[in-house]
């Protein structure tokens, strides 16, 4: 007993002097060897026992045997394959007790052979044993401790980053919405918690035109904080020169493209405004589009162009439109339309074109999808991205400006080419939507109860008839089959040309959803179709065999990110099935999972370029 | 149409059509089975430094959304190395798909090649 003690005071005392001993590695002394964190490499410069402190990689067997062993191991008995054992018997050590904490390897204390020279006894290994069991949890303790430490001091960091970031942010917004006769402008911005690089700018131009600015940089944080500036200043510089939007996107770009980070590019979208005749152009660089409400209807306003940073020599299309009294211009960032609901669906621009149709873009409207955000991302959310509104609203100012009643127009400025392709795409056709709604109540599907839910009327109930079912095995490639059946179907009502692209192209896609989320590829797996018509509509129910097993949760992709690396660069499945056509409603029932597309007969001709297609109803399930 | 592997539908041939500018012609189906060939088409494209690569689907009769994925990729590298992806012949219907997804933003959509070239001897930038 009383070896036992003197030989523990010993050790331990050996231990206490382990850090200042480290270059003299010879006769008695036990080294630490740390496993698996890579943190926890010595930082003294390398010496011959600095080695054996090396990293126990987890796939040395050695790893394995320390785990398994109970108690001290005898390091001249060992026959592995294993570079840390060759170091250990290299440097003469003679004892490995591992040290193990909650079936985790955490380190092992080697050593050497005794100062006076004698063998270890039956009693030091029992010794050391005990020593090994009371040591791993202070030193898991310890380790825990650190890297608490450690996280602590990468927090702090975060925050001051953070708080720089803020700080940017904050004095390069505008402090507030210009005051402008006969017109209301309002903005918002609410940051996110990591501070995004949304910005948004209200420009005085020389010749009396207001210039809008918003904008989204990639990344978040300081970096993002910084390149918003620049890009700020750059855009100013070249707006405060007069230049149109479009040339002044161009220059921005340009002269941007020599500065940014590998990967970070800007969304922005610039546009004027001459508050004498409400001519408002406008370009845009991969910004989300804004919405003009003009007789109650919305409009995505689009123009096409590449973010900014990307490329030299990028052309910006420019676009304008004439906006009448009462009519308004809601410009916004990724951050509102693409929070995530409880249910991880997306807030959705439909549904803020929607909010806006009911409501004059100011500050009501700011107000009002502030609180549908609430209440659609519950109360426990973790914005991930800036959320930036700004409102242009044309009022009825007696004298100037009410009485241009005819200029509630699109025109085109530059580029005749594409002059009116937005006419037409409307988001109210949202309303046809719903005119040409393929009835719920079929008699096939009385058993699911809630189908009424949208309050459609019978008549166009009973007015849908069945042209023709087809099912085909899940085999890759078929979804062209599908198509095909769809072309000849439908063959007999002559739907316009783009009408039929559209419809195959959306049964296409939800074919091949259907064989891989539903039927798992299963060739046993049907894939059923069937072809209806109602004097306004065409529609095509895709039903699979596997009710509720994928989750088919729609997305709106996004392009940059994609690009970016930040997506897959897949996932548009769904996406364009909703854009094609005018419904996409899924039910669940029987075990078949279905998909109902509906499209308007009548629907206009795809104004390509430029056309955005209606972005009609959310997909709903119903069960 | 089963009949025919899909993965025999499709195909990619390079060309240098000025120092610039690298056609690939795509003919058939651009869907998964479309990845092989389409990134070789584009590394082979690639390899003479041109400053931009213009694909030619007039020869393409479908594109799916994986098919969309895909050309996403080769935008995604386009864009590390510094080059412009240009697109050609595409139908009115796919026209629209590159509209939708916001493609087009990033991509110049023209109606052929011819179009397309002029478009890069006439452009005084980069």
């Amino acid at each position: 007993m009383s070896v036992r003690v003197s030989a523990m005071r010993s050790w331990l005392k050996t231990l206490g002097v382990l850090r200042d001993r480290r270059e003299q590695p010879n006769a008695g002394q036990p080294i630490a060897t740390p496993a698996r964190s890579p943190r926890r490499q010595p930082r003294r410069p390398a010496s011959p026992a600095a080695t054996l402190a090396l990293d126990l990689a987890p796939d040395d067997p050695l790893a394995a045997y320390c785990l398994a062993a109970s108690g001290v191991i005898e390091i001249d008995r060992l026959q592995l394959d294993s570079p840390t054992l060759r170091a250990w018997q290299a440097a003469r050590m003679r004892l490995a007790l591992p040290l193990v904490s909650q079936g985790e390897l955490i380190g092992v204390i080697t050593l050497g052979p005794r100062a006076g020279g004698e063998e270890y006894g039956a009693d030091d290994l029992a010794a050391l044993t005990t020593l090994a069991t009371q040591v791993a949890p202070a030193v898991r303790v310890a380790q825990l401790a650190q890297e608490q430490q450690t996280q602590a001091r990468e927090r702090e960091r975060l925050e001051h980053e953070l708080d720089v970031a803020r700080l940017i942010q904050q004095t390069l917004l505008p402090k507030a919405a210009p005051e402008l006769p006969g017109w209301r402008l309002a903005a918002y911005y609410q940051p996110a918690r990591a501070v995004g690089g949304d910005f948004y700018d209200f420009l005085a131009l020389p010749d009396g035109r207001l210039g809008l600015v918003i904008g989204d940089v990639t990344d978040k944080g300081t970096p993002a904080a910084l390149l918003m500036a620049t890009t700020r200043s750059i855009l100013r510089a070249a707006a405060l020169g007069g230049a149109t939007p479009g040339a002044t996107l161009e220059r921005t770009n340009d002269l941007l493209h020599h500065d940014i980070p590998p990967r970070m590019f800007v969304t922005c979208l610039y546009a004027t405004l001459e508050p004498q005749t409400g001519l408002l152009r406008f370009a845009n660089a991969g910004h989300n589009l804004p919405l003009w409400r003009h007789d109650g209807a919305v409009t995505p306003l689009r123009a096409s162009g590449m973010p900014l940073g990307l490329m030299p020599g990028m052309r910006y299309e420019e676009q304008a439109v004439m906006l009448a009294a009462d009519d308004s211009v809601l410009l916004y960032s990724d951050g509102l339309v693409e929070a995530h609901g409880v249910n991880r669906a997306m807030f959705g621009q439909p549904r803020l074109a929607a909010l806006m149709a009911q409501s004059y873009a100011d500050q009501a409207l700011i107000e009002q999808a502030l609180a549908q955000l609430a209440a659609f991302v519950g109360a426990n959310w973790d914005q991930e991205d800036d959320v930036t509104l700004v409102t242009l609203r044309a009022l009825c100012a007696p004298g100037g400006y009410a009485d241009r009643s005819g200029f509630g127009v699109r025109i085109s400025c530059e580029d005749d080419e594409r002059a009116g392709a937005l006419e037409d795409t409307a988001i109210e056709a949202v309303d046809a939507a719903d005119a040409a709604d393929p009835n719920e109540s079929e008699p096939d599907e009385g058993d699911e109860g809630d189908e009424g839910d949208e309050g459609d009327e019978g008549d166009e109930a009973s007015r849908w008839r069945t042209l023709g079912e087809w099912t085909t095995p899940s085999h890759h490639g078929d979804e062209r089959l599908a198509m095909a059946w769809v072309a000849q179907t439908f063959a007999p009502l002559a739907l316009p040309s783009a009408t039929l692209e559209r419809l195959k192209t959306a049964v296409a896609e939800a074919t091949m959803n259907a064989m891989e989320h539903g039927n798992q590829h299963d060739p046993a797996r049907l894939v059923y179709l069937e072809a209806l018509a109602s004097p306004t509509a065409a529609a095509v129910r895709v039903g699979d065999e596997g009710a509720g097993v994928a989750d088919r949760t729609p997305t709106t992709p996004n392009l940059a990110a994609k690009l970016a690396g930040e997506e897959s660069p897949r996932g548009w499945g769904l996406f364009l099935i909703r854009q094609l056509v005018d419904e996409a409603r899924i039910e669940i029932a029987h075990g078949r999972h279905t998909i109902r597309l509906v499209i308007a007969r009548d629907a206009p001709a795809p104004a390509s370029p430029t056309a955005q297609p209606q972005e009609a109803r959310d997909v709903r399930h119903s069960s | 149409m089963s009949d025919i592997p899909a993965n025999q539908r499709f195909a990619a041939r390079v060309r240098q059509a000025t120092p610039q500018v690298a056609i690939v012609a795509l003919s058939g189906e651009i869907n998964a089975y479309a990845e092989t060939a389409l990134n070789a088409a584009y590394a082979e494209a690639a390899a003479s430094q041109p400053t931009a690569i213009l694909l030619n689907c007039a020869a393409v009769d479908y594109i799916n959304s994986t098919g969309i994925a895909l050309i996403v990729g080769l935008l995604a590298q386009t864009q590390q190395a510094g080059r412009a992806l240009l697109v050609c012949g595409l139908s009115e219907h796919y026209v629209e798909l590159f509209t939708i997804t916001r493609l087009a933003d990033y991509m110049r959509v023209f109606p052929d090649e011819a179009t397309a070239l002029a478009s890069m001897s006439d452009d005084t930038h980069g």
